[in-house]
């Protein structure tokens, strides 16, 4: 049996757990770092059982699984029908993401006690931390559309501040910044969404909003037929919610601050950047998931646009950064795709459910194996001190967990048998094929470039060059609690493909055998592995085979390595356009006509002060002249003027 | 026109001539002495009216003791020769046109305005009869602010030691 | 007697009482401003007993009055005599128009 208390304890132990170690947190120096790790190691122990008692033992109607309202409290009530509720929605989805918060959390905590040891701002980081993995479970367990867009915010602002965490780098700042500006932009879309669903379905609360606008109510003719511009308002209100996830889930063309974001610690880049806050927008499409499919099919198909585009720029780039968090953030991006494009061709219910469990699926192995790499690439910058591949090469030596565990990573990035990654992208290609043989082609072929770039990443971190170790105090590999979240990601790589995630997670609840088409698998994999064995020809010796290629597509190369040029045409619209010709002539009014009346009216009062004040001369005569005449003053007004 | 009446006359203008000349005069020593004789004048008309204890005290008092004090002071200051400074003109323009805006209009509304004499039995202003009232207790008696006026009397002088006295640092 | 009636003894007295005025505003010695004041304590008098005898003649209000106007007159010039020479002894001059510490 579900009890309200201790889901209402998930989400609030990270919280006082902020509080705790942003108060006192300075004080406590190296503890607060085990308080951090006891208190998510105690959600990550409740968010499973959770998961058990609802998959497990809970009631389901027509074998399908009920969406449970955990609590619920009204909160801000603007009329009688509509109002904020704060509450916990358990549903398949926001079981399974309680479960993959939680836990790649407690991961990344137990990494960081090794990672950040001897900051001096240790406390105050994993007060951050504590204070993002509240937020985000606020999100997964938003009952409200309000609540969920409160939650996006306050993770809007856990990822400024720790990417901005190194707060003395200016490229650091710049990056926050970056990050927090565009997903806020974006965020005005969310809202501008939020109010028009609002308004037509008469509620903010997403069972009720979903009920009234798929199934045949006044609110769904009256969305659907009010139009703008061609499009219904049903259209226009779910684009602009779309907006808003493809903003903080970094989607063409809100992707320019991903890459940016790598500037804050690694930890933070595998929990937030990698495996739970980009994942966010997949997330609220994936809830209002039955109003898209069931009476929005344009929109679904914007979704799955958006998701294609971003995979396969993202994939095209990525082969030719040279910062592995660079590489790393961009084969985000395209995974994060392969999720919003899964969901975009899937339809609701029954078999054609499968793209919506199939992007379910990816987003769960997915957090796995890229918090697992980013966590390698923080091994390697601790051990290298350096973030560039040139200075890398040959470590498979010198670090051999890690090595094996980047190795069991790539793979199932890759989407090789029997690793995770397999079975989920398999699952998606499936989706894709019975409903749009191109976006199906586009992501086959984005599979071979993914595997592509990400063994270019490997071999050029631990095979190519020998490498040489200077300097005389060098350590070791890495400490035990940097290596401990390493192997347990790297065993859940292994594992995690081989649940049935169709029992548990589909579009309506219901069990979805998804059957596994043998020969439908052969392609993707051998593509992967040509990739691969391009990869291996290129990168694993040093040689200039490299070299050649990027010299025969110059232009092409030259495109790519500067990201098609996306930061440098925003920064042309923002500064050039919108600064130049709104930005100053407006603060020209405000300084000068503004600011300029404000201060006439002081001199104003000023020179008038001035020309009063002789009156006051201290000579006995004049104030005698004074009083006399205004005694004589008096005696007319009073004797004629007055009746 | 009876001998009254032209003395009225002549009296009228020792007072305001007198006056007159006190103000304007440039030189200050002769200025007090216009002054004197504008007082004195004062008293003559006092006698006009048979207040004749009124015309004593005027003499005694003014005359006697406030003009001599003013002649003392203007020792004291060492402005006894030279001439005064004239006013501004500007302010003796407007002064003059106030001051004349203003008598006429009082003048005006003194012309207009009703009186009523009593129609009791008069009471001669005799010496025996002030003394009587002066010291009284009864109604119309006058007791209480004579003894305030002396306890006046002795402040001012104690005042005017203490404000004038010459301290040991001060030079003389 | 019986032609001069109140009317013209307030007429003098009023003439008085404005020449005091004007002679207050324009002087610019200490002691001539004295002077003027003076004047119009004069013509206050003038008025009490052109008033006693001409209207109230069956009482002596205004002649005590007047008798108590003198008096303090009288006190009222030794204490400004008094002023003024203290205040020759601090500034050496009794120019009314030196006097203009209390101002703004």
């Amino acid at each position: 049996m579900i009890d309200a208390i201790y889901i209402a304890l998930i989400p609030l132990l990270p919280f006082a757990t902020f509080l705790l170690l942003g108060l006192f947190g300075k004080r406590m120096g190296n503890f607060s770092g085990i308080i951090g790790t006891t208190s998510l190691f105690v959600s990550a122990c409740l968010s499973i059982f959770t998961a058990y008692q609802y998959f497990f033992n809970s009631e389901k109607i027509d074998g399908a699984y009920q969406k449970i309202i955990a609590f619920k409290f009204v909160w801000l009530q603007f009329s009688e029908n509509v109002s904020i509720d704060m509450g916990a929605i358990l549903d398949p989805i926001s079981v399974m993401m309680l479960v993959v918060v939680t836990f790649v959390s407690l991961m990344v905590h137990i990494y960081s006690l090794g990672y950040m040891k001897g900051e001096e701002r240790f406390s105050v980081f994993f007060s951050f931390l504590s204070l993002f993995t509240f937020s985000m479970l606020g999100l997964v367990l938003a009952s409200n559309i309000f609540q969920i867009y409160i939650f996006w915010e306050l993770v809007g602002v856990s990822s400024f501040l720790l990417i901005g965490f190194y707060y003395d780098r200016p490229s650091a700042v710049a990056a926050s910044k970056k990050a927090f500006i565009v997903t806020r932009f974006a965020d005005l879309g969310f809202l501008i969404g939020i109010l028009i669903l609002a308004f037509y379905s008469g509620t903010l609360d997403f069972g009720i909003m979903i009920e009234r606008l798929t199934t045949q109510t006044d609110s769904l003719v009256a969305i659907t037929s009010a139009s703008f511009l061609g499009l219904s308002a049903l259209t226009w209100g779910l684009a602009l919610v779309f907006i808003g996830g493809a903003g903080k889930s970094a989607m063409l063309p809100f992707h320019i601050w991903l890459p940016d974001a790598m500037e804050g610690p690694t930890p933070v880049s595998a929990l937030i950047h990698a495996a739970t806050m980009v994942v966010a927008g997949v997330f609220l499409v994936a809830r209002l998931f039955p109003v898209f499919a069931l009476s929005c099919p344009v929109g679904l198909e914007l979704v799955a646009v958006v998701g294609i585009c971003s995979s396969l720029f993202a994939a095209i780039i990525a082969c030719t950064q040279t910062d592995i968090k660079r590489v790393l953030a961009y084969s985000t991006m395209s995974q994060i795709g392969y999720m919003m494009f899964a969901l975009g061709v899937s339809g609701y219910g029954g078999e054609n459910g499968l793209g919506f469990t199939a992007s379910m699926f990816h987003l769960f192995t997915h957090a796995m194996f890229k918090a697992l790499l980013f966590l390698g690439a923080g091994a390697v910058i601790h051990y290298i001190h350096s973030n560039e591949m040139k200075d890398m090469g040959g470590l498979r030596k010198f670090m051999p967990v890690t090595h094996i565990t980047f190795l069991i990573a790539c793979l199932a990035i890759a989407g090789i048998p029997p690793f995770a990654g397999f079975f989920s992208k398999e699952e998606i290609l499936s989706a894709s094929f019975h409903h749009n043989k191109i976006i199906f082609g586009i992501a086959i072929v984005t599979a071979a470039i993914t595997a592509f770039y990400m063994f270019r990443l490997y071999f050029s971190i631990f095979w190519n060059k020998e490498y040489h170790p200077h300097g005389e105090n060098h350590h070791g590999e890495a400490p035990s609690t940097m290596k401990l979240p390493l192997l347990i990601l790297a065993l859940l790589s292994i594992v995690v493909g081989f649940i049935p995630f169709g029992h548990y997670v589909s579009s309506d609840g219901l069990e979805l055998h998804s059957e596994f088409h043998l020969m439908f698998s052969i392609a993707p994999v051998l593509m992967a592995v040509g990739g691969i064995l391009i990869a291996m020809m290129m990168y694993k010796n040093s040689n200039i085979v490299s070299q050649k290629v990027s010299e025969s597509f110059k232009g092409f190369y030259t495109a790519a390595y500067n990201k098609f040029y996306f930061d440098e045409i925003y920064l042309f619209i923002t500064k050039g356009i919108v600064f130049n010709l709104i930005g100053r002539p407006v603060a020209w009014i405000d300084k000068n006509i503004v600011d300029g009346f404000m201060n006439m009216l002081a001199t104003l009062t000023e020179n008038i002060s001035d020309t009063l004040r002789p009156i006051q001369s201290g000579k006995l005569q004049g104030y005698a002249i004074y009083f006399f005449t205004g005694v004589i003053a008096f005696v007319l007004v009073f004797i004629y003027l007055w009746n | 026109m009876s001998a009254s009446t032209v003395i009225f006359y002549i009296i009228s203008a020792v007072i305001l001539v007198g006056a007159l000349l006190a103000v304007t005069a440039r030189k200050i020593f002769r200025a007090a002495v216009y002054l004197l004789f504008s007082l004195i004048g004062i008293a003559g008309l006092y006698f006009f009216l048979n207040y004749e204890f009124i015309a004593a005290v005027q003499i005694v008092v003014y005359v006697g003791g406030i003009v001599v004090l003013i002649i003392f002071s203007i020792f004291l200051t060492h402005e006894s020769g030279s001439d005064m400074k004239s006013p501004a003109i500007g302010r003796a323009i407007y002064s003059g046109l106030a001051a004349v805006f203003a008598f006429a209009l009082t003048f005006f509304i003194i012309n207009k305005t009703e009186f009523y004499p009593t129609q009791n039995e008069t009471l001669e202003p005799s010496v025996r009869n002030i003394g009587l009232q002066m010291l009284s207790t009864t109604e119309h008696g006058y007791l209480l602010p004579f003894e305030a006026v002396s306890m006046l009397l002795l402040a001012a002088m104690i005042g005017c030691i203490v404000i004038a006295i010459k301290t040991r640092t001060q030079t003389d | 007697m019986n032609e001069i009636g109140l009317n013209h003894i307030l007429f003098v007295s009023t003439a008085l009482f404005f020449i005091g005025v004007y002679g207050f505003l324009t002087r610019r010695n200490l002691i001539t401003m004295l002077m003027s004041i003076e004047l119009i304590l004069n013509s206050v008098n003038i008025n009490f007993i052109a008033f006693n005898k001409y209207l109230f003649s069956d009482k002596l209000d205004g002649l005590f009055f007047t008798v108590f106007i003198i008096t303090i007159a009288a006190a009222e010039a030794a204490v400004a005599i008094a002023i003024i020479i203290n205040l020759y002894r601090n500034y050496k001059s009794i120019d009314v128009e030196d006097a203009d510490q209390m101002k703004h």
